[in-house]
């Protein structure tokens, strides 16, 4: 079992269902409160289901935090061309591992967050864009959509209400550039996934080129709660502007990593010291990326904040997909830099040449640094070039490569110090992690 | 070329579920089952892959060199990937794809002499709240020690010999 055992200050509404006996099947989504907003939103207009949507002040829960009411405005339901609706299932940022939970313990949540986008921007058709690493669970996906057809929850004519959804898995093969919403509209098509310049949006020409809706897994997923219970409930349980719950998955030196289903604006300390059990053998937190591996790192002293868009905006950080990744004190940031940039050279599609040769650039010269061969005037350099590829990309990898590249340069030079008197070559040799014991 | 009837059955349905004239879409679902089958991508599938979608073997060709779960090469019947992205890294994941290079005598993207086991550090998979984790084809394990891992490579050997 891949969830934990629900802590007090957990708001379950999207994990509600996991653990219940067989949570995947039908029967006992139907036997809690499955499909009811669906026979709720089909007897709604278009205009009514977005404008609930719009209440709950729910945001994209993949990465960039868009206000996903207003991204399902800008559908255009009148287009003489068919809509189609496409869920972004290729979680591949590093720190990110909740739309497995989602998908293996409740996939029928999914299949009618997706109905009701269908009702909500006319389309027809859903296609469940799955990384290729997942292939366990594109196969119970894809059980439970034949589930689905079979109890008529899925197909012509669901259950009597006139409305046609058809629901497809599609299955990525290894490209974290792919989980770029334009991008993964390339893969789709059967191409290399290659980012579009926007505009037009994939609201716009997506997909084929039709109005697409395109969100994450969550983001649908959050879809049926808030439309049975209302936005402004669901709205009621985050922030201003930052509605709801969220999917948030703790990893790194903590004593509880796992998944955990929080209200937006939760403390981020508490986080880390009550739900995740705080940091193994009484060490000292160093730092925190807050979202994923884009998001630029925070300092220990940086983070008792709550945890929502626009605060972790202000503190110069983002929210970003939920991956939070904890370091202790024994960890090197220069290293850590490393790594994450040996992950965005590999992963960078090529197609700009800013982000291209920057982060190769940034990975060959991080390298040199690990190996005892950096110079001071490395360091400037690392954060020149970090900054020369921001905004210079047309998608966003450029500029998630280099965030996090300037915050620990800036916030971290010492260690870069070490490194260049020789002090850190030497130690880093003879550090050795403890396995972290869940 | 064919494939099992299972596999004739999915792409069957699969070429339907696109919009009309947009088969060209299944290259990259059809290209990663069929290698299920035939362990890699070779020059005979891609041909079929490009009649069965109605692009041109080029077009097969590009999508193959971009997606890192497409292998032009024979790999190992299982196929051994070690993230060792951050939050693993953490955790013990580099350490334990250097073990993983010792037990099994190979290097990334290497395959044994007997052509059970092939190598890979691969990047984040997705289990980073259950670091370090291995996915052996497809099938994921999680908070993997060394001692873990031995077991695991240890059991698919004695299953062949």
């Amino acid at each position: 079992m891949l969830y934990n055992e629900p802590s007090p200050l957990e708001v379950r509404v999207l994990t509600r269902r996991f653990g219940l006996p067989d949570s995947a099947s039908l029967d006992t989504y139907l036997a809690h409160e499955g499909y009811q907003a669906f026979q709720k939103a089909v007897k709604m207009t278009p205009e009514a289901i977005i404008e609930e949507v719009k209440a709950s002040a729910l945001r994209g829960r993949g990465g960039a935090g868009f206000p996903t009411g207003m991204k399902w405005s800008f559908v255009p339901r009148n287009s003489p061309k068919p809509r189609v609706l496409v869920v972004n299932a290729d979680e591949s940022e590093p720190g990110t591992c909740k739309d497995r939970l989602l998908m293996e313990y409740d996939p029928h949540q999914l299949i009618e967050g997706m109905m009701i986008g269908g009702l909500a921007v006319d389309a027809h058709r859903g296609y469940v864009y799955i990384r290729g690493e997942y292939r366990y669970l594109i196969d119970h996906m894809d059980r439970a959509i034949e589930e689905a057809y079979r109890k008529g929850w899925l197909g012509k004519n669901i259950q009597g209400t006139g409305f046609d959804f058809d629901v497809y898995t599609h299955s990525g093969a290894g490209a974290y550039e792919c989980g770029e919403e334009t991008a993964l509209l390339d893969s789709i098509e059967g191409k290399r996934g290659i980012p579009r310049m926007k505009p037009p949006f994939p609201a716009v020409a997506g997909a084929w080129g039709l109005p697409t809706l395109l969100n994450n897994v969550e983001t649908f997923c959050a879809v049926p709660a808030i439309i049975r219970d209302g936005g402004a409930a669901f709205a009621a349980l985050g922030t201003p502007k930052n509605g709801g719950t969220r999917l948030l998955c703790i990893s790194g030196h903590v004593n509880k990593p796992g998944v955990y289903e929080i209200p937006l604006g939760f403390p981020m300390m508490k986080a880390i010291n009550e739900l995740a059990g705080g940091i193994p053998g009484g060490r000292k937190l160093k730092a925190v990326i807050p979202g994923g591996s884009s998001c630029p790192v925070l300092r220990a002293e940086e983070c008792d904040i709550p945890m929502d868009y626009d605060t972790l905006m202000k503190a110069g950080s983002m929210l970003g997909s939920g991956g939070m990744v904890v370091m202790d004190e024994t960890t090197c940031m220069v290293r850590a830099a490393l790594r994450i940039m040996k992950f965005y050279a590999h992963e960078s599609c090529g197609w700009c040449i800013p982000c291209r040769e920057g982060t190769t650039w940034l990975r060959k010269i991080l390298e040199r640094i690990v190996e005892g061969r950096g110079q001071k005037s490395d360091l400037p350099l690392l954060g020149d070039l970090a900054k020369n590829m921001l905004g210079r990309t047309f998608c966003a990898l450029g500029d998630a490569a280099a965030m996090p590249t300037i915050s620990i340069v800036e916030k971290f030079p010492e260690e870069f110090e070490a490194y260049f008197s020789g002090k850190a070559v030497e130690s880093a040799a003879r550090h050795e992690p403890a396995f972290v014991t869940a | 070329m064919t494939f099992s009837p299972e596999l004739e059955t999915k792409f069957a349905k699969m070429l339907q579920s696109y919009p009309p004239g947009r088969e060209r879409s299944a290259v990259v679902p059809m290209l990663i089952y069929a290698q299920d089958e035939t362990g890699y991508v070779t020059d005979e599938l891609v041909e079929e892959v490009a009649r069965r979608c109605g692009v041109t073997s080029l077009q097969v060709h590009e999508v193959v060199g971009y997606y890192s779960m497409l292998y032009r090469k024979p790999r190992g019947k299982y196929h051994v990937q070690v993230c060792t992205n951050i939050s693993c890294l953490l955790v013990g994941g580099e350490e334990l794809y250097h073990h993983a290079e010792k037990k099994l005598g190979i290097g990334n993207k290497q395959v044994t002499a007997d052509g059970l086991f092939s190598l890979e550090e691969v990047e984040c998979m997705g289990a980073c709240s259950w670091a370090p984790a291995i996915e052996i084809n497809y099938d994921f394990h999680h908070a993997v020690t060394p001692e873990k891992f031995d077991a695991l490579i240890d059991a698919l050997q004695k299953k062949h010999s």
